[in-house]
């Protein structure tokens, strides 16, 4: 499968992440410059990390108004697999393609460490490799993490099976009901806070990212 | 002093001999040259003939000091870049865009070398949070400052130190490092070589911010330099993020022929710098010069320091490329002067010019010889005596801001982006950085300003031999080294004496080592005009060191129960400077000594039985001793252990003297192997005992005055709670 991985002006994770998929998982992976993204020629994309346009504004606002999402909102109601990691989800979020909001950490704080998850979803794209509950590590790296609906909200994606992942035991950033990461309805677009690039190498701390990706692959075959 | 209308840093002697070397009286523009290029900041005119004691040389070093960067070969075609840089005056008065700018500035030493920067050190340096409000809000807005723009940049910061005592209350110390990674034949230098080549500038527009910010940064702090905060320059780290992608692109594509960073002295001391180095001339268009005031005269122009700025002298026909590059990351650009051959420096405005100095004669400031007196060596301080129990103690030394866990610090940066962070904050003595050739990058930075104020000489050479136990613990060699000397005013005999004193002290044992220093820097000035009081001596030193192997990378947690555990190293009877004594409100007599021969001989065996993989973990044991590091062993680890002092190899002194006495030349680490490390030291003549082993979930010490026990979660609530606690009172 081809997946592309968009390179806004500030991403700072797009290498990392384009490193693990060839590298780590044979994909053909490629680092698309914003302004040259088009959907059409890509099995999958992912939107990765950073400080997307200086986060100004707002963290991901500006690149959810960009062309270049324009072509992922396309691929998402085409049904492709679509991932928001880190700033990658807020700027899913802004686009309007994942529910609720992202707030400022409660601590005020950028919070960078690993943390204990749980999946609680794998009916969607990047989770479906995953058994239920399974429990995982991954590090987050984020000033606004703090993922927020009211419960109405809460209860109807709990409901929909669409909280796909939360924090296991500590929840660092005052997140609700610890989640950490949603998809949408049809489960094919995932924005997730936790970076699934750093946790895919045993030397830097583990590899449960891997399966983040894994399951993108499994799920493109169906 | 005044020169016409302007106002200059220059000495009278400098004054008269600029006049006599060009035969006429400059002009405004000139004398505002003259003054930013020959600033202490920029020009070294001080520091320069003491630094040439340093070994600069050895068969992996590519480029020395004088450069923006160290560089360092590493096999197989890559090189390690290196570089240091303070931001102690902006930040005293402005803690979050001076440490924010300081990140900005060292960052681009890094990538105009055509490196790309992987990893970011600091050290940092406050007073006593405990008692200052005024040194918590500098601390927080440093922290904050450094995470906002290192996290934005996709830099990640790895590692550093803090100190905390009251000499830095008025004066917090800013340092940052930084690490990048090249290939030796991308890497560019800061020349401008060839005539008819012409000069970018981009980045960020000139505006009024950091006018003066290297003569600023070259006086004492006074009463009202609150009003400076003009001096300080704005942080805008999104433009550094493409600045960075733009300059590596472009230096990628081969057009470039040289790149400069614009730092302290703004463009008056880049342009002057390019050309002398390259032994070159330049027209520089004043009027091209994309500028944020339109009333800016002609030396605000020159002199701002405004951030975010590059220089790139590109390559003669190859413009369209540059072009097509810096349209795609919008990063703005213009073309703000031609290399000649004329070897002056040349300002036009249109068409008249209006400043013409020789290039030579610019950027090589007369160098100031200065006397320096011996300085006031601290050895009649009290010997404080306790009163309280050993536990207590043990658990309030452990949570005092020096020595307690700096988590709610590294918390706030990001030290995973770029995925090689190997050994993260608090694993280990040293980060580890993946490299792309298999090998690994160790990097430290360490600082220790009571035993320099006690002693600079051995102060200096302690800081040294820290750091490099640092490396070694996590099994890298020692490869280069950086130094930072940060002292108050060296128009004082006495400071200059110490500052002196200290440079001997590190170039001494680095020539035992035969470890080059590859770069470095000198911040003077580090003194309040209101309390006329100047820092302690306080050199900074980071070390590069370079694993060979993944199965080296040794951390310092405890990890397997019934190790043994190996005290390496005699503990002497040295408390004066240390953490314990000052807990106690004491100083002591002077600071732990240090056998230059002895060291170097304790850090290779220690190397060695890591490299044979007889070690399973080590950690270097300096602040607070051999109590604070084997505390450090069981958190990191979540392991207890059961040591037996009576074992260790120590002069006879108080329980509580044993346990955090400061000695040099020491290291604790673990094996299964017991009989072969053991072989290694004797061979060595190093002294070491066995004095206990892993397991359990308290750490229990057993001396000639007794036993005494601490839990886990008591020294973990002790140690890694500290800082919040004093910074973030408030119930969560």
């Amino acid at each position: 499968m081809r997946v592309a991985v968009i390179e806004f002006p500030g991403s700072n994770c797009d290498r990392d992440t384009v490193h693990v998929l060839k590298e780590s998982l044979r994909i053909d992976a490629n680092l698309v410059w914003h302004n040259d993204f088009k959907d059409g020629s890509y099995d999958a994309v992912i939107l990765p990390g950073g400080f997307s346009f200086g986060d100004h504004l707002r963290a991901g606002i500006i690149a959810a108004h960009s062309p270049a999402t324009k072509a992922v909102i396309q691929m998402a109601s085409d049904g492709k697999p679509v991932l928001g990691i880190c700033n990658g989800f807020q700027i899913l979020i802004e686009a309007g393609l994942l529910p609720g909001a992202l707030l400022r950490n409660a601590g005020l704080k950028f919070v960078c460490k690993w943390t204990a998850l749980k999946v609680e979803a794998n009916n969607s794209a990047f989770t479906c490799t995953f058994k239920k509950d399974t429990k995982i590590r991954m590090p987050i790296a984020h000033n606004e993490g703090r993922y927020f609906a009211d419960d109405e909200l809460l209860d109807a994606l709990s409901a929909a099976g669409q909280i796909v992942m939360k924090y296991d035991e500590e929840n660092p950033t005052g997140t609700a009901r610890g989640i950490v990461g949603v998809s949408n309805e049809k489960g094919n677009v995932v924005g997730m806070m936790p970076h699934p690039e750093r946790a895919s190498d045993s030397a830097l701390g583990g590899t449960d990212g891997l399966k983040v990706f894994e399951s993108m692959v499994e799920w493109a075959k169906c | 002093m005044l020169v016409g209308e302007i106002e200059t840093t220059l000495t009278p002697d400098e004054i008269q001999y600029a006049r006599k070397q060009l035969g006429r009286e400059p002009n405004a523009l000139e004398w505002a040259l003259i003054d930013a290029e020959w600033s202490e900041h920029c020009s070294y005119k001080s520091s320069k003939p003491l630094l040439t004691q340093l070994p600069t040389t050895g068969p992996r070093v590519l480029v020395g000091p004088g450069y923006d960067s160290g560089v360092v070969d590493i096999g197989d075609g890559y090189v390690l870049t290196f570089h240091i840089e303070s931001h102690n005056h902006p930040s005293a008065i402005e803690p979050y865009g001076g440490a924010a700018t300081g990140i900005g500035g060292v960052v681009r030493d890094i990538l105009c070398m055509g490196s790309i920067p992987i990893a970011l050190l600091d050290s940092l340096k406050f007073g006593d949070i405990t008692k200052s409000d005024h040194s918590k809000w500098i601390m927080k807005n440093v922290v904050r400052g450094i995470a906002d723009y290192g996290n934005c940049i996709g830099v990640p910061t790895v590692a550093g130190e803090i100190e905390f005592d009251e000499c830095f209350e008025r004066n917090c110390l800013v340092d940052v490092a930084c690490l990048g990674l090249g290939r030796k034949e991308e890497l560019l230098l800061a020349e401008a070589t060839h005539p008819a080549d012409s000069v970018y500038l981009i980045g960020g527009s000139t505006g009024r911010d950091g006018i003066h910010g290297a003569t600023f940064a070259s006086r004492t702090l006074a009463a009202n330099s609150e009003e400076e905060r003009s001096a300080v320059q704005i942080p805008d780290p999104f433009t550094k993020k493409l600045i960075i992608e733009a300059t590596l692109e472009a230096s990628r594509a081969g057009i470039l022929r040289g790149c400069k960073d614009l730092g302290g002295g703004g463009l008056a001391t880049g342009l002057s710098e390019i050309a002398d180095k390259g032994g070159t001339g330049l027209e520089v268009y004043l009027e091209e010069i994309p500028i944020r005031e339109s009333d800016m005269n002609s030396i605000e122009i020159m002199i701002s320091e405004s951030q975010e700025r590059m220089l790139l002298v590109v390559k003669e026909g190859h413009e369209p490329t540059l072009l097509g590059i810096m349209r795609k990351y919008g990063v703005s650009f213009a073309r703000i002067a031609a290399v000649t051959s004329t070897g002056k420096v040349s300002i036009v405005r249109y068409g008249t010019v209006i400043a013409d100095l020789p290039t030579r004669f610019l950027a090589n400031a007369p160098i100031i010889h200065r006397i320096g007196k011996p300085p006031h060596f601290f050895n009649q301080g009290s010997e404080p005596c306790p009163s309280q129990g050993i536990e207590a103690l043990f658990l309030n030394l452990l949570s005092s801001p020096t020595i307690a866990s700096k988590e709610w610090v590294y918390s706030q940066y990001d030290h995973e982006v770029g995925i090689r962070t190997i050994a993260k904050p608090g694993e280990s003595d040293a980060a580890v950085l993946r490299l792309p050739n298999g090998k690994f990058a160790a990097v430290k930075v360490d600082g220790n300003a009571r035993f320099c104020d006690m002693d600079p000489y051995v102060g200096g050479a302690s800081v040294l031999a820290e750091a490099c136990r640092n490396i070694v613990a996590v099994g890298a060699e020692p490869i280069a080294f950086l130094d930072h000397c940060q002292f108050g005013d060296p128009n004082d005999e006495r400071i200059f004496g110490a500052f002196s004193m200290t440079v001997k002290g590190i170039a001494d044992f680095a020539n035992v080592l035969s470890l080059p220093c590859v770069g470095g820097k000198v911040s003077f000035y580090n003194q309040d005009e209101v309390t006329k009081k100047a820092i302690k001596s306080s050199p900074v030193i980071s070390v590069l060191g370079l694993v060979e192997k993944p199965e080296h990378i040794t951390k310092l947690g405890f990890k397997q129960d019934e190790e043994a555990i190996f005290a390496v190293g005699k503990t002497k009877r040295e408390l004066g400077g240390s953490e314990y004594y000052h807990l106690l409100d004491g100083t002591g007599n002077g600071p732990p000594s240090l056998n230059f021969e002895l060291e170097k001989r304790t850090q290779a065996a220690v190397l060695d039985c890591i490299k044979s993989q007889l070690v399973t973990a080590c950690h270097d044991c300096s602040k607070g001793g051999l109590g604070v590091s084997l505390a450090e062993m069981v958190i990191a680890g979540e392991k207890g252990a059961t040591i037996d002092l009576r074992n260790l190899p120590a002069e006879k002194m108080r329980e509580d003297e044993t346990l955090f006495s400061e000695s040099n030349s020491r290291f604790i680490l673990t094996s299964n192997k017991t009989n072969l490390v053991k072989e290694k030291f004797a061979d060595n003549r190093i002294p070491f005992a066995v004095i206990g082993k892993v397991g359990g979930d308290s750490l229990k010490f057993t001396s000639r005055a007794g036993m005494f026990n601490l839990s886990l979660t008591a020294i973990r609530e002790a140690y890694s709670t500290a800082l919040e606690r004093i910074l973030e009172p408030w119930p969560r």
